[in-house]
């Protein structure tokens, strides 16, 4: 058993660490609530992210996850029939009102399930962002691929070849392509769906070792199907399931059988999903 | 034990006679196809060692003699080439950005649905049809008179449904997921469609341009009464001059000169016929090219 | 790269900063203005069908209503349009010689083409196939006036010598070119029809036991039917509305047949040896024009109900 100090620590791991001063909130979502037609996806979601921490999304599959990192990037004006209610601040932006919502997703990196490189070279895949936000420079450019690629853990393996169609890489160098372009965006947050799903496990470590890397700059959302996945790199979590965010908490308690709801602990134990 | 085995016996006996029926079909549609296909090569044999002898250069850059019953196809031939350009030229713009409306914007519902009902209405409705459209339209109306552009302006309305459909069948081959991701890294429709969909797609849509060249060279019909006339010694100057056809001049040398060499017709015919099948096979060959190249 | 590292950032700054949600840089603008133009250019299609239906109206409508008798035009076969004291416009004679070339290309065009669409869809294999599509598809690409001038002086005299008749251009003239015409086409629509059966249909019916040929009878045809009945519409409604050819190959007489050795006229003909004639607004002129609405309403209901039944397999 974890002793009862533990369970009494106000959420926020920045306590632990500098003390009184309150986390800064990245990301701040208010009675969230996603439709499809008149299936319901997601139901009264209440929850912080915070600045620099990984915050882990777990849950059996249609528990809404996916739904959730669309709604965030408001993907929803470009999917037919999605409906989303509720409010989602990011950086203390309400971002269901604003103008541009192109301009708040060149902040926000996402890495799909299936890796997609697109079918231009690798050099292309991750210079497609700054391109789009107007770099021209050859040399700038250079610079920024370079180090994308580095920080994503697969410069080695591709500077032979920056040429190659970055579509015909290997499924696990195109994820890790997928985060280089995400990273090429000089993401405020990094949102990452499933993304071991079709990697190897050697593949896997080498991009969970650069999310703990990359934690020092960006704040992370990680949505995986893998319970230890969280219990490895989530500071929080939150547990999905059925259309509902059941728990939030610190992952360490998640796992160590402080919850507030039996399912989380049935689920985290492996008795179901 | 018996029972089972003549059961078994009777089954494969059976079998027998089915594939015996099987191999029978299968010679009656080889061929029905071969039916089909023989008469045209046939009829295309005929008009290539009847009309293959006058073929030569000086045919194709010489114009008619002797009240058309002599001479070459010149002016019939750089007339078709104006009308072919200043038709693409139209349609292929307007044509490429409707396929893009179509697959790239266009939800699925009635209002797309009375879309490509006006397209295939468009590639279905006579071509007479179109002529008369394009004299109260385009030589009455709008006041083009008989001329290049009117005649252009309606083979352009009457083919832009090849390049439409050519247009979306190769934007849609293009995996949602690279749209997607694109759209995730903050690009707006058409920074999307401009730096993935369109230089994936680029290949097929040129296919349907060249198979639109092929479709609007043979057309006879719509410029009839629009641009096209029966003899002039002049070549265009402007897309308000009228002009020679090869297509309308095939129709003109087979029916309205009497008299005429009787190997010409044939001539302008197998010009006529090599330009759209060269084209044609063009585009074909450009398409099969395609499907071997693989980018994902 | 240190420094490098903070000019993107400051770049990300400028552009990118949380104000900026709202504002709408050139990026948005080129955007909306893109998506404006293709959506007129979508809805040219439109536009440019009913533009159709209006001008040739516009041009013909005024015979209609001023002297237009529904049951001369329609009932009568004498089609004297150039009599100076009396010109008579009845087109039962143009709907007859249509019908009769129409109906004639049918029957050669649907039996070949939907066997050759099974044969490449369901037996031919590999290279044989491919080549088979490819000649289908040249062979549709072959342009009408060439077709026309095949029946004038190829088809003609095999006509006046293997049937020994005074006139080789008729109505089986016209309805062999117009059925060799239509049966490519029809080919490929029928093969794509076939195609569109889910090869789990076959499999599942295959792994019973079943032969190639059963598959396809029982299984495939039944499945496509609809696919089919509307590759076949969709030929008749291009044997309908063809000009050229039927121009050229039928001798354009204006005739009720009663063989298929006789010479008739089609309306799409009529209007296209014919217009050339006319004084522009005279009532020839719009005569010719009120066909050409008649063509127009007879191929767009035939286009729609194509369009409603293979839309039907879709939704069964």
């Amino acid at each position: 058993m974890v002793s009862q100090s533990t369970i009494e620590r106000p959420a926020g791991v920045a306590d632990a660490k500098t003390g009184r001063t309150e986390p800064r909130i990245k990301l701040a979502v208010k009675d969230l609530s996603i439709r499809y037609g008149k299936v319901v996806a997601l139901h009264g979601v209440n929850l912080e992210i915070h600045e620099h921490e990984i915050f882990g999304i777990i849950g059996p599959a249609n528990a809404g996850k996916t739904s959730f990192l669309k709604a965030i990037n408001r993907m929803d004006v470009f999917t037919p029939g999605m409906r989303v209610s509720g409010d989602i601040d990011f950086n203390g932006r309400d971002t269901r009102r604003l103008n541009n919502v192109y301009a708040l997703r060149s902040r926000i990196g996402v890495v799909f399930p299936l890796p997609v490189g697109l079918p231009m070279t690798v050099y292309d895949n991750v210079a497609l962002s700054p391109r789009l936000r107007g770099i021209k420079s050859k040399a700038e450019l250079d610079v920024i691929v370079q180090r994308c690629l580095t920080r994503a853990a697969l410069w080695d393996e591709v500077k032979d070849r920056l040429n190659a169609l970055g579509s015909l890489l290997s499924g696990g160098q195109q994820q890790r392509l997928t985060i280089a372009r995400a990273l090429s965006q000089e993401p405020d947050l990094l949102m990452l769906d499933e993304f071991s799903i079709a990697v190897d496990p050697v593949t896997t470590m080498r991009i969970e070792d650069v999310l703990k890397e990359l934690r020092q700059e960006v704040t992370i959302i990680l949505v995986t199907n893998l319970v230890q996945q969280a219990r490895r790199l989530a500071d929080r979590t939150a547990f999905f399931l059925d259309s509902e965010c059941v728990e939030i908490g610190v992952t360490e308690d998640l796992f160590t059988g402080e919850v507030k709801d039996q399912r989380t602990r049935d689920y985290v134990e492996g008795r179901f999903g | 034990m018996t029972t089972a085995n003549t059961a078994m016996f009777q089954a494969s006996r059976l079998n027998q006679r089915n594939e015996k029926v099987q191999v029978l079909y299968r010679i009656l549609f080889g061929i029905m196809t071969l039916m089909l296909i023989t008469p045209v090569l046939l009829i295309l044999g005929t008009l290539v060692v009847k009309g293959g002898g006058v073929i030569s250069w000086e045919f194709l850059f010489t114009p008619p003699t002797d009240g058309m019953r002599t001479g070459g196809v010149l002016p019939a031939l750089i007339g078709t080439i104006w009308l072919v350009m200043t038709a693409l030229l139209l349609s292929v713009p307007i044509g490429i950005f409707a396929a893009i409306y179509l697959s790239e914007y266009a939800g699925d519902n009635w209002f797309t649905r009375t879309i490509n009902l006006a397209i295939i209405n468009l590639a279905g409705v006579p071509s007479i049809v179109h002529a008369l459209f394009g004299l109260g339209a385009f030589v009455l109306f709008f006041g083009f008179g008989t001329s290049i552009l009117a005649a252009s302006l309606t083979l352009a309305v009457m083919t832009m449904p090849v390049v439409i459909v050519a247009t979306r069948e190769s934007l849609q081959a293009v995996p949602q997921a690279f749209r997607e991701a694109c759209w995730n890294m903050g690009a707006t429709r058409w920074q999307t469609i401009r730096r993935v969909v369109l230089p994936n797609s680029v290949t097929g849509i040129l296919t349907g341009v060249i198979l639109e060249v092929s479709r609007t060279a043979g057309e006879t019909a719509p410029i009839m009464f629009t641009g096209a006339v029966f003899f002039t010694p002049f070549l265009p100057q402007s897309v308000f001059d009228q002009t020679m056809a090869l297509s309308l001049h095939l129709f003109v040398a087979a029916t309205q000169v009497p008299g005429i060499a009787e190997d010409v017709p044939y001539g302008i015919a197998l010009v006529l016929i090599g330009l759209v099948l060269t084209m044609n096979s063009a585009s074909i060959a450009f398409r099969m090219w395609l499907r071997g190249k693989k980018k994902w | 790269m240190a420094i490098s590292t903070t000019a993107s950032r400051a770049t990300i700054a400028a552009v990118g900063g949380a104000d900026s949600f709202d504002r709408r840089n050139a990026d948005w603008y080129v955007d909306k203005a893109v998506q404006v133009l293709v959506f007129v250019c979508g809805i040219s299609a439109i536009i440019f069908v009913l533009g159709i239906f209006v001008f040739v109206t516009k041009e013909g409508i005024g015979f209609v209503f001023q002297h237009l008798d529904f049951k001369e035009f329609f009932l009568t076969p004498y089609w004297f349009p150039s009599d100076a004291d009396d010109p008579e416009y009845g087109i039962l004679a143009l709907m007859a010689g249509t019908a009769s070339v129409t109906g004639l290309a049918m029957l050669v065009a649907i039996p070949f083409s939907l066997g050759a669409a099974i044969y490449i869809a369901e037996f031919a294999t590999g290279k044989t196939r491919e080549a088979l599509k490819v000649l289908v598809e040249l062979l549709a690409a072959i342009p009408s006036v060439v077709w026309g001038f095949i029946g004038l002086v190829i088809m003609n005299p095999l006509i006046i010598k293997w049937f020994d008749v005074p006139v080789g251009l008729c109505v089986l003239n016209a309805g062999i070119i117009l059925g060799l015409m239509a049966a490519p086409i029809m080919t490929s629509i029928a093969e794509d029809a076939l195609k569109a059966v889910p090869d789990r249909y076959r499999e599942a019916a295959e792994a019973m036991g079943a032969t190639r040929w059963q598959v396809t009878y029982k299984v495939v045809l039944p499945a496509a039917k609809n696919g089919l009945l509307g590759g076949v519409l969709l030929g008749v409604g291009r044997g309908f509305g063809e000009t050229m050819a039927v121009l050229m190959a039928t001798g354009h007489a204006v005739n009720i047949p009663d063989s298929i050795f006789d010479s008739v006229r089609a309306l799409t003909a009529t209007i296209a040896a014919e217009l050339g004639e006319t004084v522009v607004g005279g009532e020839h002129y719009q005569v010719l024009f009120t066909i050409g609405i008649l063509l127009f309403l007879v191929t767009f209901i035939v286009n729609l109900s194509a369009d409603l039944i293979v839309r039907g397999i879709r939704k069964g």
